[in-house]
């Protein structure tokens, strides 16, 4: 039954078209590489992990475009297989702090009293520990790979979306609609639910997209230093670490190109996620 | 007594802060699977002598409560246990690696002060014209440079290709340790350069409209007192609140930094020690800079009410 219309929702005002051409091309770079992680065995041009020492740091010639690596593997073929892991990573942890952040932040402005200043505590110690030394002590726990850093990382990342929804949902729970829903007898749990969380949700996607460029950012980093993503297996940031000795001979290509591929996933996701807070009206705080 | 009230719960804060991470810290362990021997050993021969040395290091054959207060207990006598790899004590190992990562933050840090507070000053004194546009974009564009990446692009362009620098290694004597640092501490600078500029920014934009300032531009005072005593003073809280945060991004971010330039600072000692398994250098260094972290922070909170006393009558009217 719906006694009253669903809260005028500001998904709509995320509809208008009236994008400027940096956010268009931000979303095309990001769709590029999406397409390409999901495709890669179908477009990329070679088996990313086979070695040709005939054909070790080639430069780009027509048939290697971005040229071969230190043991020969096409680096366009890399880069494709790379992105897999390179994007897999952060939408794991932003799907995970962003579930584990709603959840809590919901419960501590809903009940308030002593959960609520229990969890800001827990946050405050959180907050203490950067994400990146987080994933890189689970590292030391667990071992190297992306299974540790990504869990850790969520665990470091969810605070930041629990406090958002928190400080939203406070907000939003004094206004008329929520008690519109109460007077009727709506239960607490199915008005929180359904009908507030809806309303701080496009708040939080935008967090969430930022958050998505910083963790990008981080787990690269990971695998650069030689903890996270291991050979073979193709990573952007593991294809820069392989390709430094490389780079040191002034063969730049091998570890430029994934370097690239990171600076752009960024900046692009920087600017979708800034373009959708902006059309927020900026709730967003820094 | 607003003052002493907030010193005393700032520290109190911290004290809390700073057990309970000791409490993750050390606990941490304990989530591994396992037996803790085999933890502690991975990696290394199982011999029946080695057992009995790590048996003994870390108290193994006492439950985990007691170890951990003799574990508490060694850190306020400034001992950290024994480095499983080098075979010395972590005090040692960490005091050798330590003026390194000490350069290296210093003199990243002093970058971020000047480039990021100038860029976000002269941004602000030409709000909307081409400097400031142009600072707003080459900012977004920075920020969004990951330390590694930045390591990367400067050994490619400036160690490479026009051997301007070198790339690797820490350098021997003061001197030619700075030298090897310049690279360095610019990598680790970039990304922070554009978080203090654009702070620095919408600061002191949101001083320049106050009422306070036009008086004081009515007045007639000259424009470079306006805005040296009456701006950026003003503007100062934000700053040095970002510069807090700051702070560990820095200590994180110099691990990745130096593994990219092969510095010899704690950074590295960080990653080499998780890749050779040695797991009493990692809880040292984790544990230090969240503590390195948090006083800072109590720091800052406290310099807030010293340069703008309303922050004071604030917090306790609170």
């Amino acid at each position: 039954m719906r006694a009253l219309a669903a809260p005028p929702s500001v998904v709509k005002s995320l509809r208008l078209p009236r994008a400027s051409g940096l956010f268009l091309t931000s979303l095309i770079v990001a769709a590029i590489m999406v397409v390409s992680a999901i495709a890669a065995p179908i477009l990329a041009p070679y088996n990313p992990n086979i070695v040709d020492l005939a054909n070790v740091l080639s430069g780009p010639t027509s048939a290697h475009w971005l040229g071969t690596d230190a043991l020969g593997r096409d680096t366009l073929s890399r880069m494709m297989f790379g992105a897999r892991s390179s994007l897999l990573g952060p939408l794991l942890v932003v799907v995970l702090s962003t579930a584990i952040g709603i959840l809590l932040g919901l419960i501590a402005a809903w009940r308030g009293g002593w959960l609520d200043a229990l969890l800001a505590r827990i946050f405050d110690l959180l907050f203490a520990f950067p994400a990146l030394l987080l994933a890189i002590l689970a590292v030391a726990l667990f071992g190297k790979g992306l299974a540790a850093p990504v869990i850790a990382m969520s665990i470091a990342y969810a605070p930041f979306v629990a406090r958002l929804v928190r400080s939203l949902v406070v907000t939003e729970r004094t206004r008329p609609y929520v008690a519109a829903y109460r007077v009727q007898g709506f239960s607490g749990g199915w008005i929180a639910l359904r009908r507030v969380l809806p309303n701080v949700m496009p708040t939080v996607g935008a967090q969430s997209t930022l958050n998505f460029g910083y963790v990008l950012a981080d787990l690269a980093a990971l695998s650069f230093i030689g903890l996270g993503v291991q050979a073979p297996t193709a990573d952007w940031g593991a294809m820069i670490n392989e390709s430094r000795g490389a780079l040191m001979s002034g063969q730049i290509l091998p570890a430029m190109a994934p370097t690239i591929a990171v600076v752009l996933v960024v900046i692009a996701i920087n600017i979708i996620g800034e373009e959708f807070s902006d059309r927020l009206g900026g709730q967003i705080p820094l | 007594m607003n003052i002493f009230k907030l010193v005393a719960r700032k520290l109190g804060t911290l004290l809390v802060t700073v057990f309970a991470a000791s409490l993750l810290v050390f606990f941490s362990r304990a989530l591994v699977p396992g037996d803790p021997v085999a933890f502690l050993l991975r990696g290394r021969k199982p011999s029946p002598e080695a057992i009995a040395e790590v048996t003994k290091q870390f108290g193994l054959d006492k439950p985990m409560w007691q170890q951990y207060i003799d574990w508490l207990g060694n850190l306020f006598h400034g001992d950290l246990g024994r480095s499983l790899q080098f075979r010395q004590d972590v005090t040692t190992v960490l005091a050798d690696r330590l003026p390194v990562t000490l350069g290296l933050v210093v003199l990243a840090g002093v970058l971020i002060a000047i480039l990021g507070l100038a860029a976000g000053i002269i941004a602000a004194l030409n709000r909307g014209r081409t400097a400031d546009r142009a600072i707003l974009i080459a900012m977004t564009g920075l920020g969004a440079i990951p330390s590694f990446v930045g390591a990367i692009v400067l050994i490619a362009v400036f160690a490479v290709q026009l051997g301007w620098f070198p790339s690797y290694g820490s350098g021997d004597g003061f001197a030619d340790g700075i030298f090897h640092l310049i690279l360095p501490s610019i990598a680790l600078a970039l990304t922070f350069v554009a978080l203090v500029a654009r702070v620095t920014r919408s600061s002191m934009l949101d001083q320049l409209e106050r009422e306070h300032v036009e008086v004081a531009t009515s007045r007639g005072l000259p424009r470079s007192r306006v805005v040296l005593r009456h701006v950026l003073r003003n503007a100062t809280g934000p700053i040095l609140t970002v510069s807090g945060v700051l702070v560990a991004g820095l200590l994180v971010a110099s691990s990745i930094v130096e593994q990219a330039f092969g510095l010899a600072g704690i950074g590295s000692l960080l990653v080499q020690s998780v890749d050779r398994l040695d797991f009493p250098v990692v809880q040292a260094i984790v544990l230090l800079i969240v503590i390195i972290f948090v006083l800072v922070n109590t720091i800052v909170d406290l310099l807030a009410p010293l340069i703008d006393p309303r922050v004071a009558a604030g917090a306790a009217a609170r």
